[in-house]
């Protein structure tokens, strides 16, 4: 059922490469991590962060906008939530500046899907906390501060 | 084999309110057990949700989203009774999926 719902979802080029990799013995896991952006995910800085998810030179937009609380207590649990009124909004992307990999999630929205999502996420230190959204083609930012009073990266 | 998501999909007029906690212990790969030893990273890194049979979000992670990662999202034009299905997977090839109605 898992096979088939990624083979629709994928559309007709994907699904044949589906088909070979699931013949070639793959499993379903690793086609699914192949997606993974990995060059974003692995970027050590902001920049590398925001240029691998195609979002450098991101403008500033009043319409993004970006919950997170002033201080965080356990920076192990965080909770943000970003909602975006920009019309056509496709993508959200979370971003902690100073942590060791700053891009921390990205989400794609369809069929009916609001531009918007809550999460929890973890910090190493007191860091600018930026949500990223892609609209038309362009990308726009919103960013807060949260102060961070135990890190909850090292452990 | 990690333990069932727990999914909650509350209709608000059109709109679903589809919150999901899915448990994982998120590891980062940075942190040391009681040995001073590295523990592996080991986190979720995608995961797809459907409504009604529709893909509507699919996420991609990285280790600094926190262990049982929850997130919240708003569906338009939902249906109560409407099939919630969210699986994920993660760095091990683990996967699950769960699913819930929307009520």
């Amino acid at each position: 059922m898992d096979r088939l719902r990624r083979t629709l979802l994928k559309g007709a080029g994907a699904s044949g490469a589906l088909a070979v990799a699931l013949a070639a013995g793959l499993r379903p896991s690793r086609v699914l991590a192949a997606e993974w952006n990995k060059a974003a995910f692995s970027a050590t800085d902001l920049a590398g962060a925001l240029k691998g998810i195609g979002a450098s030179g991101a403008a500033d937009s009043k319409d993004l906008v970006l919950k997170a609380p002033d201080i965080a207590e356990n920076g192990a649990v965080v909770p943000v939530e970003a909602v975006s009124r920009i019309p056509g909004t496709t993508e959200l992307a979370i971003l902690v500046e100073k942590n060791p990999l700053p891009l921390a999630a990205s989400f794609t929205f369809a069929g009916g899907a609001q531009p918007s999502v809550a999460l929890r996420v973890k910090m190493g230190q007191t860091s600018n906390v930026k949500v990223v959204a892609k609209a038309g083609g362009k990308s726009y930012v919103a960013s807060k501060e949260v102060k961070v009073t135990i890190g909850g990266c090292g452990g | 084999m990690a333990d069932p998501m727990k999914i909650r999909a509350r209709l608000d007029g059109d709109t679903a309110d589809v919150r999901v906690l899915m448990s994982h212990p998120m590891e980062t790969g940075q942190r040391k057990d009681s040995a001073g030893k590295l523990v592996p990273a080991h986190y979720i890194q995608t995961f797809t949700a459907t409504v009604g049979g529709k893909v509507v979000v699919e996420g991609q992670l990285n280790t600094a989203v926190s262990r049982n990662p929850v997130f919240g999202f708003k569906v338009k034009g939902a249906k109560a009774g409407d099939k919630v299905v969210i699986s994920w997977v993660d760095t091990k090839g683990d996967k699950r999926t769960d699913e819930a109605a929307v009520g």
